[in-house]
Formats: structure tokens, sequence, C-alpha cells
């Protein structure tokens, strides 16, 4: 009996220890790296990497978040969606591999001097994958398409500049009111509400792509099965396994099939980061979706070559629910909160991926952008804080009567470190006390919108195009996504005066006056500039970081590695 | 026996409706819907969207309408996976699951049999309590615990299998199937050894003894198969879990099967594919239940299932 005590307090241990270890499986061990070196990279004279450097199997294995919900460009949302439409259909503009909007399905375009009519003029050699030219009516057809209301397209607010769509979205108007046109066999006429000076950097996301009517008309919603899917971009749909894999094939047909080296690249869906993360290093992936968070220094320190880190745009903010004390009427409490947290320790210490602190709702890079100035963002912290506790007193809060509040934030590791830290700083600056509200994502999102029990909860936003104005609108009164139920006259006015400005110049002073409105009034606290990161095999060339974080596989190639060219 | 069958899938119809019934409105409540996002949609498109899923009649319609889908096996498209309906979407992970289910099931009852066999005959010896401390630990350390470590060594250290991912090839199976095998080896091999322990005291193990039969046979023809009888009612709800898939194996490997379904389905609010993976589960463990009642008749001559004023 006394050999099967310690024989189970043993067990019991080995247990224990086992389950530790577990816990800390996040920390890798020290291993042999298996990244090869590539070769140094030579361009021939169309710009094209020199073939004796290739290596011989031209196939790439993108890591890429979540199971695409859907491959109709029409109906889809979300990055890793988009990632792969950007390799199956091609806009009438597309992206270079540094993120610049050039000619795509459009060879070039003219622009009415009112900046209202956009006529395009499509490539000749535009080919479906099945080899039928791409023609101005099916540019028509795709684009009714996207404003009928029973398409039910998540998106289909992407085209509102277009002339009549908003109304043929709300039924007001037939499809065939919206403001597009065929002049030709291959040119394209579009007309819109307003000039929008964003508009060809539209026609890169997924929802202006153009569908093949007849396999839509022949197989209805299965036309994005494999077999079925005919597209008009770089590379063809060939296998679809789902949350598995997605293979795609070079279309043999495509405009620029000369220039395409990857010939097969396979899109694998992760629902988990450590899963992609041991896939990547067991050699399976050339490039992942994201990395595991708080691995950054291990990445840092033992995967350098492979981590690729640079600003998104967007921005991680928390917001103020302005319609319900504490909150509402109360500028200097928000204030108070506001100046009270350190961005740069949250940055450094909790977040840790480099990303940049920001006092903005607007990320930095926007070429035709000057952002307001904010005047703490110029303060060392000692100063943000002792003006944090004068306004938090003004408010008529003090260590006797202090400040209770809810912060809520949805299920993720990182959204609590944040919260968490924010606590703890608004604690030790001002003696708020704050309960932490953990809501699984779908229940948070309701609650922000009924705005009946939030306080203060974390938001963030990713633009979906390089303008302001995607950032600016949120806080519309009557935008569904204005869960602060910010409501200011002033602001909503220069929202519409923006969109009917024609001149960059005047627009650019509205949008900078609109924000610094925004900030005035603390409708939110930023916290941080979002980096987009991930892991990259050394020897895929051919891609460039860049704010929109959009990567076509048609640029890159994988080089051979340093030993296999010394044979 | 006929008769007897008849009467069991009579009464897992009322079973099937009450978990259909219950799931359906309980997966309803949960606050939020299938097209919530942090994207807000504008309110005519929220509308179109209900319309063309149905979501604006009134539950009971909603009820009515989905049992009539069941009633000719059609689950009703996918509200997240909107290129495939659920029908499509269980038959390509339902395969996945089966497979992974059936190969871990088979690896446990082929090791954790013999060793909980041999466990009892060498009762209260140190290899016995060796054996079954091991198990202990087998049923302690969680899945989640011990895919990441069996992915450290065998995929990252040591290089030797891939680090998930599906395909039928042995290497990519290895892993995932040892994980899911594991605790119930150890599990297998307990309620092995204990009911093993309770035969062979029996009489009419005594008497084989007495007859002077060699243990072998003893073990093999007489004591094994009243034995496996606590193994096979853990096998029946065992199997319709492990069939249908594991959430934790199936995340680490990134394994398609159906198991992730029941939580993305349910944090997705994809109502349809959480019901049909609901109905899915019920179904096997009727089956499985059913099927263990007929294993017993079979491995104990003193269970039968003829009409009981016959018999009692």
């Amino acid at each position: 009996m006394r050999a099967l005590r310690v024989l189970l307090w043993m067990a019991l241990l080995v247990t224990m220890l086992v389950a530790c270890g577990g816990e800390r499986a996040s920390e890798p061990s020290a291993q042999a790296q298996r990244l090869a070196t590539p070769v140094a990279l030579e361009l021939d004279a169309q710009g094209l990497p020199l073939p004796s450097l290739l290596a011989s199997e031209q196939v790439l294995h993108r890591g890429n978040g979540e199971e695409p919900q859907t491959l109709d460009p029409h109906l889809s949302e979300g990055v890793p969606t988009a990632n792969l439409l950007r390799d199956l259909y091609e806009g009438l503009t597309t992206t270079t591999a540094d993120g610049r909007v050039v000619p795509g399905a459009a060879a070039h375009w003219d622009v009415s001097a009112d900046g209202l009519t956009y006529t395009f003029y499509l490539d000749p050699n535009g080919r479906w994958s099945n080899g039928d030219p791409v023609t101005a009516a099916d540019f028509v057809w795709s684009w009714q398409r996207v404003v009928t209301p029973d398409t039910a397209g998540s998106y289909a607010r992407m085209l509102a500049p277009v002339r009549n769509a908003e109304a043929i979205l709300s039924g007001q108007l037939e499809p065939q009111a919206l403001g597009v046109e065929a002049l030709n066999e291959s040119t394209f006429q579009v007309r819109l509400e307003s000039p929008t000076p964003y508009f060809l950097e539209l026609l890169t996301h997924p929802t202006s792509y153009p569908v093949h009517r007849p396999s839509i008309e022949a197989h209805g919603s299965a036309h994005v099965r494999p077999g079925n899917l005919v597209s008009n971009g770089a590379y063809r749909l060939v296998d679809w396994q789902v949350r598995s894999r997605i293979g795609l094939e070079r279309n043999p047909h495509y405009r620029e099939h000369a220039r395409v080296i990857i010939e097969r690249v396979v899109y694998f869906p992760f629902e988990d980061e450590n899963a992609e993360f041991n896939r990547f290093r067991s050699g399976d992936l050339h490039w992942t979706y994201q990395v595991p968070s708080g691995l950054f220094q291990w990445l840092q320190d033992n995967m350098g070559e492979a981590l690729s880190v640079s600003p998104w745009f967007g921005t991680y903010f928390f917001s103020f629910n302005l319609t319900r004390p504490p909150f509402e009427d109360n500028r200097e409490l928000r204030q108070a909160l506001n100046l009270a947290i350190d961005r740069d320790i949250i940055t450094q210490r909790v977040s840790r991926f480099g990303e940049l602190p920001t006092f903005h709702l607007i990320p930095p890079g926007l070429p035709d952008y000057r952002p307001p100035e904010v005047e703490a963002s110029n303060w060392t912290q000692a100063e943000r804080e002792e003006e944090a506790r004068r306004l938090y007193w003004q408010a008529g809060y003090s260590d006797d009567q202090p400040l209770v509040v809810e912060l809520r934030y949805n299920t993720s590791e990182n959204h609590r470190r944040i919260a968490v830290a924010v606590a703890a700083m608004w604690k030790q600056v001002l003696g708020v006390r704050t309960r932490l509200v953990n809501e699984e994502f779908r229940v948070f999102l309701q609650n922000r919108s009924q705005r009946r029990v939030t306080e203060v909860f974390r938001a963030g936003w990713i633009g979906d195009y390089q303008d302001a104005f995607t950032f600016l609108e949120l806080f519309h009164s009557e935008h569904g996504r204005n869960d602060a139920g910010y409501n200011n006259v002033h602001f909503d006015q220069l929202l519409e005066r923006i969109a009917n400005e024609r001149v960059p110049a005047r627009r650019r002073n509205l949008m900078a006056e609109a924000e610094r409105i925004l900030l005035a009034d603390q409708v939110l606290l930023p916290v941080y500039v979002y980096v987009s990161k991930r892991l990259v095999d050394p020897r895929v060339v051919g891609w460039a970081p860049n704010v929109m974080d959009q990567h076509l596989t048609r640029h890159m190639a994988v080089l051979r590695t340093a030993e296999q060219a010394d044979d | 026996m006929i008769n007897y069958s008849l009467k069991r899938l009579a009464s897992a119809v009322p079973t099937l409706l009450l978990l259909i019934t219950v799931a359906f409105f309980m997966i309803r409540i949960a606050p939020g819907g299938p097209f919530d996002s942090e994207r807000a949609l504008p309110p005519d498109i929220e509308a179109n969207l209900a319309a063309k899923y149905h979501l604006d009649e009134p539950l009971v319609m909603q009820y009515g309408r989905y049992l009539w889908q069941i009633v000719r096996f059609d689950f009703g498209p996918s509200f997240h996976y909107l290129d495939w309906s659920v029908n499509d979407l269980i038959a390509q992970g339902a395969p996945v699951s089966f497979t992974l289910g059936f190969l871990a099931l088979l690896l446990a009852l082929l090791i954790g049999v013999p060793v909980g066999t041999w466990a009892a005959m060498r009762q209260n010896r140190l290899s016995d309590y060796g054996v079954m401390s091991v198990a202990m630990i087998g049923i302690s350390v969680p899945n989640f615990v011990m895919a990441p470590i069996l992915i450290l060594v065998f995929a990252i250290v040591l290089g030797w299998l891939p680090a998930g991912g599906w395909e039928l090839s042995f290497s990519r199976l290895v892993l995932p199937v040892v994980t899911l095998a594991l605790p119930m080896i150890a599990y297998i091999a307990r309620i092995t050894r204990a009911s093993m322990i309770e035969v062979l005291h029996s009489p009419f193990i005594r008497t084989a003894r007495a007859k002077g039969m060699p243990e072998k046979t003893i073990i093999i023809e007489h004591a094994l198969k009243p034995a496996l009888l606590p193994v096979i009612s853990y096998l029946g709800p065992a199997a319709a879990a492990i069939l249908t898939g594991s959430v934790v194996v199936e995340r680490i490997f990134t394994i398609p099967g159906i198991g992730s379904y029941f939580v993305q389905g349910a944090l997705n609010r994809d109502y349809t594919l959480v019901m049909g993976v609901v109905i899915l589960y019920g179904v096997l463990i009727i089956i499985f239940n059913f099927i263990v009642d007929l294993l017993y008749a079979w491995l104990d001559p003193r269970i039968r299932y003829e009409d009981s004023e016959g018999r009692s």
C-alpha cells in the first residue's frame, strides 16, 4: 500500500511538471533553424529576378488567418478573403508590390474636369480564366449585381460614391439606374455622386471586381467552387478543402501572364496562431498571417531575418459611451482618463510588437493629410498625469470619491492585457476603480451598439482605403458603428462638406479640422497604431511592407538557396 | 431481438425532436446574430440579409421551416461559410473526423485492453503499479498540453513528422491520432484491469483453473468477454464523442474535421451549422448506445432482449 501511495504521488508530480511545461510552451525552446539563406537577388531588364536564381519549384504556401467566408468578391469581407480574391481577380486598378495604385484591368482612364465622370479603357489583353475577353459589359453587370438588394453584400456600400448606388441599395431605384455604362466593348464609364479622391483606390477593393456572368447564371451560388469559378486575375482556383487548403494555379489567360513567376499558391487557414507558427517553423509555410503574441523578443533574437513588422493603416483605441453617465457631458473626466495612460508602457511592455503610440485617430503615413496638433503629445508623461489629476478633481472626483467605471473588451489575450494595464494606470494616477468586463465578441458588439450598458469599451479600426474619411465617418451621428453615440451637428456638417469638396487642399484642411474637433471632444482614447507582423521565408522576394498590407502573389518569386546555387 | 430494435429506434425520434427543439431555441437566445461584425452593416443591407435567410420571420415559423428541412435531410445554408450548405460542410468534415476518431479508437483498444489485462494478471505487483501510474498520467494530462509537447518534440526539435495539416498519410496522422488515443488508452487500460480482476476472482474462472486449463486460455476464452463489458459501455458515448471530432486537436493540428464547428459555429452564430453538428452528434450517441446494448447481449449470455413477458 505504501508503494502505491508513493507511486501515486510521483504520478501527480510528473503530471504537474508536464502541465506547467505546457503552459510555457509559448516560449519556444532553442532549436536548429531551418530557414535557408537565399542567393542574392538580381533583376533582369524587365525587373524580374534572373531565371537562374529561381528555385526549381515555384510554389508558395501562405498562412491565411481564418477560413474565408466566401470567394464571391461581392459578398466577401475580412482580410483573409481579400488576400485570396486579390490573387483570383483584378479590379480596374491594382497595386504594386509596395502598395501603389496602378492600372489593372483598365489600361488607362480619363477623369472629367469636375471629377464626377471616370472613363476607363480596358486592357485589350484582359481575359477571363476560361479565355473569354473581359468587357465593359462585364463591369456594368457586376457593379449592378453589387448594389442589387437581393445580393445582400455586406460591403456593397463601397460603391456608394457611384451615382444612385445608395438609392438602389435601399430599394428606391432599379439596379439599371446605377451610374455606369459600357460605351463600347472596352470602354466603361462611371458617374459619381460627388468627387471622390480615393475612387481609384476603391477599385482595388474586391467589391469592385468583375464577376463572370455566364458562370454565375449557370451555377448560382456554386459558381465559386473549383471547376466552376471563372476569374480574371493572375491565378485561378483549382482546389478548395474547407478549413484545410485553397489551391490556386497560374491563370494562363491572365493579361500579364508572362510576368507571373509563382506557379502555384496554396492558402492554409488557421484558427490558432501557434499552430501556424509551428507549421512555419517546421518548414510547411513560406508566409504567415500573424505571429503568436508575446513572442516578439524571441522572434527578433532567433528568427530576425524572417520577421517583418511594419505600420498598418489602423488604430487601436478605447471609446467612451457619451450617452450615459459618467461620461455624458463630462469632457474633463474623459480627458483625464485619456491623459492618465502611458502609451509608451503599453506598446513597449504590454503589446510589445513595435506598435506606435498615438494620440490621433488617423494613422500616420497618408500622403494627402496633415494631422491636427495634439498638445498633450508634446508633454512629458509626468505633465500629462498632473493635468489628468487636475481635470479629474475638476470633474468632481477625488480619493474619497473615486470614479468607479466599467472597461469592456472582447475575448483576446492582447485586449485583456491592455485593459489590465490601462486600469492599473488609472488606479495609480487618479485612483479610479475599474471593473474589467470581458465579453464574447458578438455579445460585445451588441452591447456596444445598444449603448445601454457600456461605459468605456475597446475599439479599433483598419481603414478600407487610404483616406482619412474612412476613419472620420465612423463618428457621424448616424453611422452604424458610432457606438460612442457622438452627436455633434458641426462635425456632421463638416463630413458632408468633405464629401462634396473638390479642391484637395481644402478637403485636407476640412478633414484635419474634423479630426481636431473629434479629439478635442475627447470622444475616444487612442492607444497605438497597429502594425502588420508576419514571418516570411527569406527566399521569398518581390514583396514589400506597405501600409494597406496588401501582398499579391503575382509579384513574388522563390529564390534558390545559397547551397543550391553552389552546386 | 427485431422487436426490441424497432422499439429502440422508435424511442429515438422523440429524443431527437427534443434535442433539436432545445438546441434551436437555445442558440437563438445568445445575443448577437450571424451577420454582426465590427463593421456595422447599414440597416438596409442588414434587412436584405435577414430576408435572404428568413431571419425576419417569427421564430416559431423559422422553427417549423427548419423541422420541415430536417425531415428532408436538408440542414440549410451555413450562415457563416456562405458558399457552402451545412450538408456540404458536414460531408467534407465528417470523413476527416471519422477517420481520425476511428484510428484513435482502434489504437486505444489495441493497446488499452492488453495492457489492462496484463496489469490485472500482475495485480499489486510493481509492474501493475507502474503501468497504472502511467495510465493515470495519460488521463490527467489534457490534450491541449500533450499536443504542443508532441509537436515540439517530433515536428520541431526532431523534425520527423509534420506539425499539422490534413492529408491521408501516415506521417500527418500519427501525432493527432496519438494525442486523441492517449487518454483513451489510459481509461480503457484502467477499466479493463478493474473488471478483469473482478472476473478473475469469480467462481467460473476458479473452476476453469481447477480443471487445469492453461492461464492463456482462461484469460482469452473465458475471462476476456465478460471483462470487456464495462469497456464496451464506456466506448459507446466515447466513440460518438471522438468521431465527431475534437476542438482542441483540430485547432492545434489544423485538421478540418467537424469538432471545431461546435465552437466556431456557436461563436459565429452560425445557427444552422451548430444545429447540424448537434443533430449528428445526437444521432451518433443514439446509434452507439444501441450498438453497445446489442454487444452486451452478445458478450454476456445472461442478457437477452426478447419480449419481456416471455422470459421474466
